[in-house]
């Protein structure tokens, strides 16, 4: 039977003494948590072995003796050991012994009998395999991926003997509490006796942070109980706040920044602060936005003439495009109106985009609907008129065949008009449907166009969502701190003798990154269209306005 | 104790299998797999750079000769670490588990560690794909149903030895299984 006894490498060099640790007897496996080393009076290591186990619920007792031989082979030192395994009664009993200096170990253990009888019966195999006890302290074990035909509640039930070392470690901070230079009763040897390099920067940092995080903490509360007040609550500024993407983002980076001060965001666009960079933003604005308006007017020219040989109602198409190209020439003025203007807005609101290349993107995304309002505007013309045209189709049409809408049953029933309502509703029926081509395709050019943008906007909101949900801490430590996030453990074979016992060194394997993103994703703050695909053809179909966009919270139009 | 074997892979490439014995309960294999070849690399890098010279001659534009040695670098550079295995360990530890490493040809090791309580057995198991080939695999308990199998792990995925190869690993397992099973039910 081949034991397994988990041995921390920060103990190797510790001076003899007694093994403190938790036997698993499922596994035959035995964790070594610290040595305690003489002079100790065993009442006094009972009495703290009881304290620790009261404290953390881990079974801690004595497993057996270390003999670190630094002189030439003491005899006497051998027979006091083995003495000791009568006054703390452990089965197994294991002594470990090292050679000084040299990497040739041994161990046994024994099974002790009774006081009576001396001879060494049942000698077992020991395996010694050496961890790192304070990565493992601090490392978080990651189970493999449950599959998904299983339940998630199945599969804990066989806690793996891996998983046990790593949690006796974790939870016998207890024991660590006291050190071998320490002024107690008994003198343990454990990986706070390694110590640790600190930096003095590192340490003040740490000192200054306190009162940097209040000192923060204070203004980001009054920042947003100056933003929660009610005049921000009436009706113009809430609904421009509800429909611009930057409000809703710069509303997450400050409830972001409230929960964890130090966060700043990685892309730090500072060049955007560059005055030049901003001219060259401000002056390409002007002629982008005339260049849509002068396309847009080229459609709109096509459209009045005949667009892909249809022929079109001349009078109708010459209002709505007459209608449509005032409108157009009105956006022009107004642009140039605010050219001047532009880009010192355009400075002050790049300001804010050191918040994040999140915060840029959304203000990215604000721009381009307020470049494109004019599309906006056709859209809501030209649906609105499609969709009045088709609900006045579909009511005439059944009037055409003798039947009615029934607003109190929702349904349709038979009904009999009078000769003039047929008349009158024959001629109304047959003019709206020849000019149903012209509406019709009026409305598919600006709903195209309008889907164009959305598409756009969409696209980096996406990409807003992607960089929200990005879990930069975890990605952090993964880089830096690899051992906290442990996918499993990974075994090298050290030095082996013929007759010694097998020694094994047990290393963290960390989580692939991949699986780090995955299993720590932020919750986003997204809003994803609530329509099925085929609720938006539908949609399209009938004229109705579509609204892709709706922010969380908002009422349901 | 080690022991240096040849064998060959399915597709008649070169393979070394070497045994390592520290005791009766750990056993180490490692299978080498055939190295990359300088007639394919030649092959490679000629193909890209005659392709970038006869998109040059129709462009006139000298940055796609950079961007086809900066491409065959990074693509040389990418393939070495990402794809290319060099050597495949596996380790068997009694009453500890099983653990696979890969080496990949620029040094970067990837490693798995499956327990002992999840091994059910080793098996080698066949497939068909184009022709019929076999393959060592590691059955996962499954702890919902004792005698189920919740997993299937290959081995050997690179180097995809041949079956006499498979054999030789497969008989030491099963001495190691075993013995652990019999230890284990005893008390």
């Amino acid at each position: 039977m081949v034991l397994k006894a988990f041995f921390p490498t920060c103990c190797a060099s510790a001076d003899s003494g007694l093994l403190v640790g938790r036997w698993v007897p499922e596994q035959s496996s035995a964790v070594v948590l610290a040595v305690v080393h003489f002079p100790f009076i065993p009442i006094q290591v009972k009495e703290l072995l009881a304290q620790v186990q009261q404290a953390s619920q881990v079974g801690v007792t004595v497993l057996g003796t270390w003999c670190h031989r630094r002189q030439e082979p003491e005899e006497s030192l051998g027979h006091f050991l083995e003495g000791l395994g009568a006054i703390f009664s452990h089965k197994p009993w294991f002594q470990l012994c090292r050679e000084r200096g040299s990497k040739s170990w041994s161990c046994k253990a024994t099974h002790w009998q009774g006081p009576t009888s001396h001879a060494a019966s049942g000698e077992d195999q020991v395996m010694l395999i050496f961890y790192d006890q304070r990565k493992v302290l601090l490392s978080q074990l990651h189970p493999p991926a449950v599959l998904p035909d299983r339940q998630a509640g199945d599969t804990t039930a066989s806690a793996g003997g891996l998983a046990a070392v790593f949690d006796t470690v974790a939870r016998s901070e207890a024991l660590f509490q006291s050190d071998r230079f320490d002024e107690g009763p008994v003198r343990l040897s454990h990986w706070q006796s390694e110590g640790v390099e600190a930096s003095i920067l590192v340490e003040l940092a740490k000192w200054a942070a306190g009162p940097v995080c209040l000192l923060l903490a204070c203004l980001l509360s009054l920042v947003s109980a100056a933003s929660a007040c009610r005049v921000f609550k009436l009706w113009p500024l809430s609904f421009i706040w509800s429909k611009l993407s930057t409000c809703e983002q710069l509303r997450h980076r400050l409830e972001q920044l409230t929960l964890i001060f130090s966060t700043r965001k990685a892309k730090n666009p500072a060049q955007l602060m560059r005055k030049d960079l901003i001219g060259q933003l401000a002056d390409a604005l002007i002629p982008v936005a005339d260049h849509v308006a002068k396309e847009l007017q080229h459609l709109l020219q096509w459209l009045m003439g005949a667009p892909a040989g249809l022929k079109m109602n001349r009078a109708l198409d010459q209002v709505l495009g007459r209608f449509f190209l005032y409108h157009i020439h009105l956006w022009i003025s107004y642009i140039h109106l605010m050219s001047p203007f532009i880009e010192r807005i355009l400075w002050h609101v790049g300001l804010s985009a050191c918040l994040g290349l999140t915060v840029a993107l959304s203000i990215l995304s604000d721009i381009i609907a307020l470049l494109t309002f004019h599309i906006y505007c056709f859209y809501v013309y030209g649906a609105r008129l499609y969709c009045l045209k088709i609900h006045g189709l579909s009511s005439l049409w059944r009037l055409f065949r003798g039947k009615k809408w029934n607003v109190l049953r929702q349904r349709v029933d038979s009904c009999s008009y009078d000769l003039d309502q047929l008349f009158i509703g024959t001629l109304l029926f047959t003019i709206l449907v020849f000019l149903l081509p012209t509406t019709a395709l009026y409305y598919l050019v600006f709903t195209l166009l309008r889907l164009l943008v959305v598409t756009v906007q969409g696209l980096i909101h996406l990409l807003v969502d992607l960089i929200n949900s990005l879990p930069l801490y975890s990605l952090g430590l993964r880089l830096c701190r690899p051992y906290r996030l442990a996918a499993g453990v990974k075994f090298r074979v050290l030095e082996h003798e013929t007759g010694r016992p097998l020694r094994l060194l047990m290393q963290i394997n960390p989580l692939p990154y991949s699986r780090v993103v995955h299993t720590y994703r932020l919750p986003t703050c997204g809003c994803h269209p609530k329509h099925s695909w085929g609720s938006l053809c539908r949609k399209l179909f009938f004229g109705e306005l579509i609204y892709p966009w709706r922010q969380r919270g908002d009422k349901q139009d | 104790m080690e022991d240096e074997q040849s064998f060959s892979d399915i597709y008649g490439g070169r393979l070394a299998l070497q045994r390592r014995c520290y005791s009766p309960s750990c056993l180490e294999f490692c299978l080498s797999c055939p190295r990359i070849t300088l007639r394919s690399l030649t092959a490679v890098t000629c193909t890209v750079w005659l392709a970038a010279y006869g998109l040059f001659t129709l462009c006139e534009n000298s940055m796609i000769l950079s961007a086809a040695i900066f491409i065959t670098l990074l693509g040389l550079l990418g393939y070495l670490h990402f794809v290319k295995i060099d050597h495949e360990t596996l380790l068997i530890i009694d009453s500890l588990g099983i653990q696979m490493t890969s080496s990949y040809a620029s040094g970067k090791e990837s490693t798995t560690f499956i327990e002992m309580g999840e091994v059910k057995d080793v098996v080698i198991n066949e497939a068909i794909y184009m022709k019929v080939i076999y393959y060592l695999c590691i059955l996962l308990k499954d702890p919902v149903e004792p005698h189920g199998i919740s997993q299937v792990v290959p081995l050997f995925q690179s180097a995809k030895p041949r079956l006499d190869c498979l054999i030789e690993v497969y008989r030491s397992c099963q001495d190691i299984l075993a013995h652990q099973r019999a230890t284990s039910t005893s008390p």
